[in-house]
C-alpha cells in the first residue's frame, strides 16, 4: 500500500511540471504586459524608459528561461513570490480570496448533495415511470441552464421581488464578511451563488447516483438478495446503496476541486471576491506571478483530490488491488 | 465487450429495416426513448433556425433601431428589443447560429482529434503513449473555462479563437475515452494477425481499430456539443468570446442586458431560455446516443 | 489662466441644480458621523499617485492625501477655480513675469504618524514628481516641463521656478493625483514604499484593504480644514462591473458610484427610488475618437477618412445614443463647455458635424466612389471595456453600415489593445480616446498632432504642427480661440485625422442621503471626501 501510494504521488509531479511549462509560455505569448497596463492603461502617453526600468524591478527582463527557472525553484521552494500587479505576496492574495472559494464550494456541495442523493435513488428505483422522467428532466435542465444566467435571475428576482413585498428593494451583500464575523451577512451572501452553482452540481450527480445504483442492482449479488426474498428497501439501503456511492463520492469530489476555480462567471454575477475573479482580473492585468501561482493551485487541489478519490477507492472496494 | 455491442447494434438496425417506413422508426424511437426523442425534436428546430434564419426573419440582426431601445415585448417586436433597438427574436434566431456554428466545429474537431490520438496512443503503445498520455494528464487537470480563458487571453477573442479554446481541453477527454477501448482491442489477436500479415500501420487502424471505437467516439461526440454551447456562452458573457455585433446568446446577456434587467428583464431572460433550451435538447439527445451504444447502461 | 479665462468658465455641472430633491442640499447643516460606502469598479495597481493614472486608484486613496492646490469643493465645475489644500490664503499669483511661485504652508499639519509637514515635504514630493532620480517612475513628468526648480527656503514656504511662464502650470499642480508625500519616509523607506503604504494628511487615516473586496477608512481628527471631515469614516466596496453597481446603489449595499453611470440607468433608479435617488449630471473631459491608420490602405486617402467623419449622425446619437452610454455632448477638439470650444454653429462647419446626415453620407459615399473604395470594408479595432467602447462602437459600425460601409468588430482586452495601437499597428480604424483630469484645452489638445506619444494615427502633419505653436505663442484669448478653430478645422475636417464621437456626459445617481458631495466635469477630481456628509 505504501509502494503504490508513493508511486501515485511522484506520478503527480509530471502532471505539475506540465501544467507549470504550459502557463508559463502561454501567458507569455500574449502581447503587451503588466509594466504597459500600469502605466499607459488609463491612455496617457507613457515614458519607454519608464516602462523599461517598471520590467526591470520586476524581472521582466531576464531571460524566459531564468523567468521559468526562477518561477519553478520558488514552487518548489514554496516561495510563491509577489503579485506583479499590486506587489503584495502570493500567498496573503491568494489567502484573502481562498477562504470565500472553499466557503461558496463547500455551500454548493451541501446542496448538491442534499439534492442529488434522494433524487438520484428515488429515479433508480422508479425507473422509466413517470417520477424517473420528471427527476430527468430536473437534473438535465440544471446540466444545461448557465449557471450565471440563474444568478442574474436570482438577483432580478430578489430585486424586484422585495420591492414588491417590502417595498425597498433588498440585494444581497457584495462585500464578504466571515461566517465567524457576521454568519447572518455571510450566509445571506453566499447562500445564493450556493444555489445557482449547486443546482448544476446537484444534476451531474443525481445521473451518477442513478445510473451507478441502477448497475448494482443489477449485480449478481444483488440478484440473489432478491431471490432470497428480501425486501426492495433493505436490498437498497443495506446492499446497493453502499457500492453505488463510490462512483458518486468520486463525480462529488472532482465537482468540488473543480468548484474551487472554476467558479469564474458565478463570481462575476454575485460580486464574489473569490479565486476565479481573481483568475480573470490577474490575466487581465497580465500578472503572471499571479495567474502561474494560481493556476498551479487550482491544478494541484485537482490532482490531490484525484489521488485522494483513487485512495479511497482501493480501501474501500475490495475488487481493485494496487499494483 | 464491443462485440456485444456491436451485435447490438446490428440487431437495432435489421430491427429498423423490417418495418416498413420512417414513421414507424420515429413511433419506436418515441416509444423507446421519449427523452431522447424530445431532445432530438429540439435540436432539430435548432438547426432548423440556425440554417433558415434569413428566411424566417427579414430583420437585420445587426441594425440599430435607437428610437426604438429596450421596447417591451408586443406585437412589434415579437420579445421585444435591446439597447441598441435591435428585435430580439431576430438575434436569438441568428444567435442558434453562432451557437451551432461553434458547437458543431468544437464537437467535431475536438473528438476526431481525439479519436486520432487515442487509437494512436493505443496502437503504438511504449513510449508515444506514456507522453500522450501524460499531456493528456496535464491538460485534464485544468478545469474547462480556466484552460478556454488562458487560451483567450492568448489569442484574443473572437469566434476562430473560442472555437480553438473550446476544443483544446475536449481532445485529451474524447482521447482518453477512446484509448481504453481501443487497448481492448488491440488484444485481439486478429490486429497482431493482420500486423504479421504485413499490412501498414494505417490499414490497421483506419480498418480495424478505428470501426470499433466508433461507439465512445459518437458518445463523446453528442456530450460535446452542449459542452461547448455553454462555454461559447460563458466566454462570450465574459466579453471574450464572440463581439458585437454579431448576434450570440451568451454576449446578449451581458452589459445592457444586465444593467437595465430590472426595467427591461426581457432581455435578460430570453437569450437564457435560448441557451438552457438548445443545451437542454443536445444533451437529452446525447444520453439518448450513449444508451443506444453503450451496452453497459443500455437496459436503462 | 484664471483671470483671463474666468469670463469664459460657464456653470458645467448642468445637474448641480437639475439634481432632484438636492437643492436644498447647500444651505443645510452638515451632521456628523456615519460610515460613508461606496463603489469603485476598476482595482487600482498601486497607492503611489505619483505613478498611477487610474481613478481606481483615486477613488480610493485621494481621502489619505492632501494636495498643495486643489480645485474648488464648493465649484469644482469651473476650470480655473483653484484654491490652497495645504497653502495658506489663496493661490499666489506668480511674480517675476510670470515665472515665480511663491507658496506659504498652512502651520500645525501634521501627518497621520504624527509628525510635522514642512516645506520639505513639499518640495520632496514635487521633486519626486517633476525630478525623479534615475530609475524612479512618474506618469506626470511631463507635465511640469517648465518648472526648473523647487526650493523650500524657510519651513513654511516653497518656491516654484519656472523657466517661462506658462498658464498650464497651475492646472498641472491641481492634478490630484499630486499626493503630498512625507520626506522622512522617502528618506527612510525610499521611493516605492507609497506604493504599498500610505502615510498622508488627508481627511482620513488608513484602516485596511482586503484586496479586490473594500479598502477602509477612518476620520483622521487632525484634519487641517477645521471641523471636517463630516464622516466616521469610508469604505470603497469593488465592484466587478457597472450592472452590480447599480443594482449596490438600488439595493442600498452602497451610497454611491463616483465615475458615471448612462440614462437609462439613473432613470431606472430615479423611478425604483424616488426622492431617495439624488442625480448630479456634467460634462466631462472625455472623448472617444475614431483613429484612422494612416499607414494602412485605403486610409492615407483624405477622401476615405473624411467619409468616415461624415457617415456619423452626431446630433442623432447625441439624441439616443445618450441614453444607454455614458456620452452626450456634440463637440470639437476642446472640452464643450469651456470658452475655447467650438459653437454650434461653427461646428456645423466641420464635415460630419452638419444636420443634414443624408447629404452627408451622399457626400461620403460620392468620396468613397472617387477614392476607389465605394462599399468601404474594414475592421473597428476596440477595447474589451463595455461603458462607453464597447456601446459606441456597435453604434458607429452601425452608423458606417448606414452609410454602406460594411465594418466588422476586434475587441481585445486592455493590454492587447494598447499593445496594438503602439506597437504592432495593425488596425485599420480604431477607437481611442482623449480622457484629462483638471480641463485644460491647450494641453489636452495635443493628442492630434502626429508627434503626440498618445497618437496613434501615424501621420505627419506638419501644418497642424504649426498651428499648434501658434496657439502656444499666443498670450491673447480671442487670437487663440480663432487658432484653435483652424487647428480644428484642419484635424477634423480638412485632413479628419482623427473622428470625435460625443463626449462624455458624467451622470452621477446616488442615495440622497450623501450630501456635500458636487460633481466635477471629471472622474478624477473632487475625490478627497471631506465635505461629505450622511443625512440619516
Amino acid at each position: 500500500m505504501i509502494k503504490y501510494l508513493i508511486k501515485r504521488l511522484i506520478l503527480l509531479l509530471p502532471t505539475l511540471l506540465g501544467a507549470a511549462v504550459l502557463v508559463f509560455f502561454l501567458l507569455r505569448l500574449v502581447p503587451g504586459d503588466v509594466c504597459e497596463i500600469r502605466l499607459a492603461g488609463t491612455g496617457l502617453y507613457a515614458d519607454p524608459a519608464e516602462i523599461a526600468l517598471c520590467r526591470k524591478d520586476l524581472g521582466l527582463d531576464q531571460h524566459i528561461f531564468v523567468q521559468f527557472l526562477d518561477f519553478i525553484w520558488g514552487y518548489a521552494t514554496f516561495d510563491l513570490g509577489k503579485s506583479m500587479w499590486t506587489g503584495a505576496p502570493i500567498t496573503h492574495e491568494i489567502g484573502l480570496r481562498f477562504h470565500l472559494s472553499l466557503q461558496v464550494a463547500i455551500m454548493a456541495t451541501t446542496v448538491a448533495v442534499l439534492i442529488a442523493i434522494p433524487f438520484g435513488i428515488i429515479s433508480a428505483v422508479k425507473q422509466n415511470t413517470w417520477i424517473d422522467y420528471v427527476v430527468r428532466g430536473f437534473s438535465i435542465a440544471g446540466i444545461a441552464m448557465p449557471s450565471f444566467w440563474l444568478g442574474i435571475l436570482i438577483i432580478l428576482g430578489l430585486l424586484i421581488g422585495t420591492q414588491e413585498i417590502l417595498g425597498e428593494p433588498w440585494m444581497p451583500p457584495i462585500e464578504f464578511k466571515p461566517i465567524w464575523e457576521d454568519p447572518v451577512w455571510n450566509i445571506s451572501q453566499l447562500i445564493w451563488p450556493a444555489v445557482a452553482t449547486g443546482y448544476r452540481y446537484s444534476a451531474v450527480a443525481t445521473r451518477m447516483t442513478r445510473s451507478a445504483l441502477l448497475e448494482v442492482l443489477r449485480e449478481d449479488y444483488v440478484r440473489t438478495a432478491r431471490a432470497k426474498g428480501l425486501l426492495e428497501k433493505v436490498i437498497i439501503n443495506r446492499h446497493a446503496l453502499k457500492n453505488a456511492l463510490l462512483p458518486v463520492v468520486t463525480i462529488i469530489s472532482i465537482e468540488f476541486a473543480f468548484l474551487m476555480g472554476g467558479l469564474v462567471v458565478t463570481e462575476q454575477v454575485f460580486n464574489l471576491n473569490g479565486l476565479g475573479r481573481l483568475f480573470v482580473e490577474s490575466v487581465g492585468a497580465q500578472d503572471f506571478n499571479m495567474t502561474q501561482q494560481l493556476v498551479m493551485l487550482v491544478v494541484l487541489i485537482f490532482v490531490l483530490t484525484n489521488f485522494f478519490v483513487d485512495i479511497l477507492y482501493a480501501w474501500l472496494d475490495p475488487r481493485i488491488r494496487y499494483s | 465487450m464491443t462485440t456485444v455491442s456491436e451485435v447490438q447494434v446490428e440487431a437495432e438496425i435489421e430491427d429498423l429495416s423490417k418495418r416498413s417506413s420512417v414513421l414507424d422508426a420515429v413511433i419506436t424511437m418515441l416509444r423507446k426513448q421519449p427523452l431522447a426523442s424530445f431532445g432530438a425534436a429540439i435540436v432539430l428546430a435548432m438547426i432548423f433556425m440556425a440554417v433558415f434564419a434569413d428566411i424566417l426573419t427579414s430583420i437585420d440582426p445587426e441594425e440599430n433601431n435607437l428610437e426604438f431601445m429596450l421596447e417591451a415585448p408586443g406585437e412589434a417586436f415579437f420579445l421585444g428589443t435591446d439597447q441598441f433597438g435591435r428585435d430580439l427574436l431576430t438575434r436569438i434566431i441568428y444567435g442558434a447560429r453562432t451557437a451551432l456554428f461553434v458547437g458543431f466545429t468544437c464537437a467535431i474537431i475536438g473528438s476526431t482529434l481525439g479519436l486520432v490520438l487515442g487509437v494512436a496512443s493505443a496502437y503504438f503503445g511504449g513510449l508515444f503513449d506514456l507522453i500522450i498520455q501524460r499531456v493528456v494528464d496535464v491538460i485534464m487537470a485544468f478545469p474547462l473555462i480556466i484552460l478556454a480563458l488562458a487560451v483567450v487571453a492568448t489569442l484574443g477573442p473572437g469566434v476562430e479563437n473560442v472555437i480553438i479554446a473550446i476544443t483544446i481541453p475536449f481532445v485529451p477527454q474524447c482521447a482518453r475515452v477512446v484509448r481504453s477501448n481501443a487497448l481492448a482491442i488491440r488484444e485481439i489477436p486478429y490486429v497482431d494477425a493482420a500486423r504479421a500479415l504485413g499490412f501498414s500501420h494505417m490499414r490497421i487502424i483506419l480498418r480495424h481499430m478505428v470501426p470499433n471505437v466508433m461507439a465512445p467516439f459518437l458518445i463523446m461526440l453528442t456530450s460535446f456539443l452542449g459542452q461547448a454551447i455553454l462555454l461559447e456562452a460563458s466566454l462570450s458573457y465574459l466579453g471574450m468570446g464572440v463581439q458585437e455585433p454579431t448576434a450570440a446568446w451568451g454576449l446578449m446577456l451581458q452589459g445592457g442586458a444586465e444593467e437595465y434587467a430590472e426595467s427591461a428583464p426581457w432581455v435578460a431572460i430570453w437569450p437564457g431560455v435560448a441557451i438552457s433550451l438548445a443545451v437542454f435538447g443536445f444533451n437529452l439527445f446525447g444520453d439518448g446516443v450513449r444508451d443506444t451504444l453503450d451496452p453497459k447502461l443500455r437496459s436503462q | 489662466m484664471k483671470n483671463t479665462y474666468s469670463k469664459f468658465a460657464v456653470s458645467l455641472a448642468v445637474g448641480a441644480g437639475l439634481a432632484l430633491g438636492a437643492s436644498a442640499a447647500n444651505a443645510e447643516t452638515p451632521k456628523s458621523g456615519g460610515v460613508l460606502e461606496f463603489v469603485v469598479p476598476g482595482k487600482a495597481p498601486s497607492y503611489d499617485g505619483h505613478i498611477e493614472t487610474t481613478y481606481a486608484m483615486v477613488h480610493r486613496v485621494r481621502p489619505f492625501y492632501s494636495l498643495l492646490i486643489r480645485v474648488n469643493p464648493d465649484n469644482p465645475s469651473d476650470p480655473s477655480d483653484f484654491v490652497c489644500d495645504l497653502c495658506d490664503g489663496s493661490v499666489p499669483e506668480p511674480t517675476e513675469g510670470g515665472t515665480k511661485y511663491t507658496f506659504k504652508l498652512l502651520p500645525g499639519v501634521k501627518f497621520h504618524d504624527g509628525t510635522d509637514l514642512t516645506s520639505e515635504d513639499v518640495k520632496a514630493t514635487y521633486d519626486k514628481i517633476i525630478f525623479p532620480p534615475e530609475g524612479v517612475a512618474s506618469a506626470r513628468k511631463s507635465f511640469f516641463k517648465a518648472v526648473e526648480s523647487v526650493t523650500a527656503p524657510d519651513e513654511s514656504t516653497v518656491i516654484f521656478k519656472l523657466k517661462f511662464p506658462t498658464g498650464s502650470f497651475i492646472p498641472a499642480l491641481a492634478t490630484p493625483f499630486n499626493f503630498v508625500y512625507s520626506k522622512d519616509d522617502l528618506d527612510a523607506h525610499g521611493y516605492t514604499w507609497h506604493k504599498s503604504n500610505i502615510n498622508g494628511s488627508g481627511a482620513y487615516k488608513f484602516v485596511q484593504h482586503q484586496k479586490g473586496a473594500f479598502l477602509e477608512g477612518v476620520k483622521n481628527p487632525d484634519y487641517h480644514h477645521a471641523g471636517k471631515p463630516y464622516l466616521d469614516g469610508f469604505k470603497a466596496i469593488t465592484s466587478a462591473k457597472m450592472a452590480l453597481s447599480i443594482q449596490a446603489i438600488r439595493g442600498n449595499r452602497a451610497a454611491a458610484e463616483f465615475r458615471g453611470f448612462p440614462p437609462k440607468a439613473r432613470d431606472d433608479l430615479v423611478k425604483a427610488l424616488g426622492k431617495k435617488i439624488t442625480v448630479q449630471e456634467s460634462d466631462w473631459n472625455c472623448v472617444l475618437l475614431a483613429t484612422p491608420n494612416h499607414k494602412i490602405k485605403p486610409f492615407d486617402d483624405t477622401r476615405v477618412r473624411q467619409a468616415l467623419t461624415l457617415g456619423l449622425d452626431r446630433w442623432s446619437g447625441s439624441k439616443y445614443l445618450s441614453r444607454i452610454a455614458i456620452v452626450k455632448t456634440v463637440g470639437g477638439v476642446v472640452f464643450p463647455s469651456h470658452g475655447l470650444a467650438a459653437t454650434k454653429e461653427e461646428l456645423v462647419k466641420l464635415k460630419g458635424y452638419g444636420t443634414d446626415i443624408k447629404a452627408a453620407r451622399a457626400e461620403a459615399n460620392a468620396l468613397l466612389k472617387e477614392a476607389g473604395v465605394p462599399g468601404l470594408e474594414f475592421t473597428l479595432h476596440n477595447r474589451g471595456v463595455d461603458q462607453p467602447y464597447k456601446v459606441v462602437g456597435t453604434w458607429m459600425i452601425d452608423q458606417w453600415k448606414k452609410t454602406g460601409m460594411e465594418v466588422k468588430q476586434q475587441v481585445n482586452p486592455t493590454p492587447v489593445f494598447y499593445d496594438v495601437l503602439r506597437k504592432k499597428k495593425t488596425f485599420d480604424v480604431s477607437l481611442d480616446f482623449n480622457c484629462q483630469s483638471v480641463i485644460n484645452p491647450i494641453a489636452d489638445i495635443t493628442k492630434f498632432l502626429g508627434s503626440a506619444g498618445n497618437n496613434y494615427g501615424s501621420y505627419e502633419d506638419k501644418v497642424l504642427e504649426d498651428s499648434y505653436n501658434k496657439i502656444l505663442q499666443s498670450g491673447d484669448v480671442a487670437e487663440q480661440r480663432r487658432l484653435i478653430r483652424e487647428y480644428e478645422t484642419r484635424a477634423l475636417s480638412d485632413e479628419a485625422r482623427m473622428m470625435i464621437s460625443l463626449w462624455w456626459y458624467k451622470i452621477n445617481p446616488h442615495r440622497s442621503y450623501m450630501k456635500g458631495w458636487k460633481i466635477a466635469p471629471s472622474h478624477y477630481l473632487n475625490q478627497h471626501l471631506d465635505n461629505v456628509w450622511l443625512d440619516l
